[in-house]
């Protein structure tokens, strides 16, 4: 049956409609779903019983725990979810000091295929609704602390773009979640002509994952490049104002001998000037079988001291979780084995 | 997925490859180099789809070799057009190209378009070409490719036994192959699946990362 949860308001005007509902009833839904939390239609107290039977014949709300979750000693958790019979996704729980952050995925799989990235190897195995996106939020045990969403878990969120805005939408309006889209940051690996649409169509922050800023070597590790180069990536960022609340930052994992030299700051620093973001390096997590390796503390220590010095601005990511398999796609290419095994 | 600036064309020809697959062919807007792709929309304002051009770069017109995906949004409309029917396409773009003599050519399905544009435009073009599919309808272009490139065209074949065919998929034929020397490039172009798992079984088999490039029809 169909889902309640994840219907924007638009949608819900149209299903009151459908139902010959009085139309403010959609907002009434709304505030059930996103602000109450209600689990079962039959909480909709406000709502006729005659209304509440025609919701029931038709749509369930469509909230679902989590299957499994591993606490790692750092406190951060790895929540599985459902999606289907036999696929699975990642939610990462990450608390830290007066935040507490929530990465989500968007997609089962990827079909991008990062050479460094454990979820590309599962190839790709379908969308993520609205519904399974959101519900890693609302069904974690800890949603009441959330402080902010990331969505860099599973999955290109611009490959699956439509139910990402369609989440982001209901997250920060205020007849959904109300949050600030402040608190939301949506990472991409630069697939231009979705990232234009988000960029006109949300205030949310946005993450690009450039790993090389030379296309030869970025081809290599993520084929996107073949595709959309991060020049271009660039030259779009750059017609966009940055300079008020929305930020842009780019995502760096430092490979050993590969994308960590001297050359890699002079460059980043050369095409970065002058524009407003962040970079964040991030320690690799080597994966089974991966050709690459995590640099050094100590080059990724001068890499960001160097490039802070010629103005980029720049941190290291701590590393979280790294006992319970952080890398994400790992915990559920487990658990997607373990279930066909099972078969 | 792509927004490009897009012009107007007539459809020129439109083949019948097998149950699934057409060769759509369309007027040339400008000159390309084998590998690239151009995006198509059936309006202009409608959603754009990526494809690799699958022609020569001297044939006068270009052609696109798709797959229909029965609930796909765009391939079950393109199979419905007819040749003088309009279709709004892009200029080619993208660096899948430069393609390096002596290397390996990996494909499957429709993957194959950036390399058949490749030998097609050049014969003497000196690679080895292995391509995966299903059965023997799957061979694209197996004729012209048999004459151009004799033993260095292999196919593989997942379902059914064909004559001259390796029974079996891409990775599976490459798990038993010599490989080349450590500078061959390899170049992969197919659906992620193909990609990610032939990249995995060339790097246990000790081929250097550095020497992958790939094209994903994500
Ligand atoms: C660089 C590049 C080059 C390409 N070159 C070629 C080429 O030469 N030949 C070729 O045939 N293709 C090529 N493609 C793929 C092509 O761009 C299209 O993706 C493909 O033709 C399908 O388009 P469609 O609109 O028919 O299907 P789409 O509507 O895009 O759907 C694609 C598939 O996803 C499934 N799907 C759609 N929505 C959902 C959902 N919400 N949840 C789960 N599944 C869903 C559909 O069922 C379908 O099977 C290329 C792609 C790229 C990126
Ligand atoms: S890094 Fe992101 S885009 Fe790349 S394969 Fe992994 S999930 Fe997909």
């Amino acid at each position: 049956m169909e889902t309640l949860f994840g219907k924007t308001l638009q949608e819900l005007v149209v299903i009151v409609k459908e139902a010959g509902l009085p139309s403010f009833t959609s907002k009434q839904i709304a505030d059930w779903l996103y602000k109450h939390h209600i689990s079962e239609i039959d909480e909709m107290t406000n709502i006729s019983k005659k209304g509440r039977d025609y919701l029931k014949s038709k749509f369930v709300i469509g909230l679902a725990n989590p299957v499994n979750v591993q606490a790692s000693i750092d406190g951060t958790k790895k929540y599985l979810f459902k999606s289907g019979d036999h696929r699975f996704i990642e939610a990462a729980y990450i608390p830290d000091d007066d935040r507490a952050t929530l990465c989500v995925s968007s997609q089962v799989g990827c079909k991008m295929g990062c050479l460094f990235c454990m979820t590309g190897k599962q190839g790709f195995q379908g969308q993520l609704t609205v519904n399974e996106i959101l519900n890693q939020i609302r069904s974690l045990p800890e949603f009441h602390q959330l402080t902010n969403v990331v969505y860099m878990g599973m999955g290109e969120p611009f490959d699956n773009l439509e139910s990402v805005l369609k989440s982001t939408e209901i997250l920060s309006s205020d007849w959904g979640y109300g949050w600030s889209p402040k608190r939301i940051t949506v990472s991409t690996i630069g697939i231009i002509p979705a990232m234009r649409e988000f960029l006109n169509k949300s205030s949310c922050h946005l993450a690009v994952s450039m790993h090389s800023p030379f296309e030869d070597e970025r081809r290599k590790l993520m084929p996107i490049e073949n595709v959309y180069h991060i020049s271009d990536v660039l030259s779009l960022l750059k017609e966009y104002d940055w300079t008020g609340q929305r930020r842009v930052s780019f995502e760096y994992i430092l490979f050993k001998g590969v994308n960590d030299t001297p050359k890699h700051i002079n460059e980043l620093a050369r095409i970065l000037n002058g524009f407003k973001c962040r970079v964040n390096l991030i320690r690799f997590h080597s994966i089974p079988n991966s050709p690459l390796e995590p640099s050094d503390e100590e080059t990724i220590q001068f890499f960001k001291t160097r490039l802070n010095s010629k103005g980029v601005l720049t941190t290291i990511r701590a590393s979280r979780g790294q006992d319970i398999y952080a890398a994400c796609g790992l915990l559920s290419t487990k658990e997607l084995v373990k279930r066909q095994e099972e078969d | 997925m792509s927004n490009k600036p897009l012009f107007e064309v007539r459809i020129l020809r439109h083949e019948r490859i097998n149950e699934q697959v057409r060769l759509l062919w369309l007027p040339k807007l400008s000159s390309f180099k084998a590998g690239q792709m151009v995006s198509i929309s059936i309006a202009p304002d409608s959603s754009q789809r990526l494809y690799s051009i699958c022609s020569g770069e001297k044939d006068s017109d270009i052609a696109i070799l798709y797959d229909i995906k029965r609930d796909g949004f765009l391939t079950p409309k393109l199979d419905e057009l007819l040749a003088g029917n309009s279709l709004w396409v892009s200029a080619p773009f993208g660096s899948f190209t430069d393609f390096v003599k002596g290397s390996w050519f990996l494909a499957s399905g429709t993957g194959i378009a950036p390399f058949y544009s490749l030998f097609r435009t050049n014969p003497e073009f000196v690679g080895k070409l292995v391509h995966g599919g299903r059965d023997e309808s799957s061979f694209y272009f197996m004729n012209e490719l048999t004459e151009t490139l004799g033993e260095n065209y292999i196919r593989c074949s997942s379902r059914g036994i064909v004559k001259d065919t390796f029974h079996g998929r891409v990775t599976e034929w490459l798990q038993g192959a010599q490989l080349a020397d450590a500078a061959t490039k390899y170049y992969l172009c197919g659906s992620a699946e193909m990609v990610v798992d032939t990249r995995d079984v060339l790097i246990s088999r000790g081929v250097d990362y550095d020497k992958i490039i790939s094209e994903i029809y994500f």
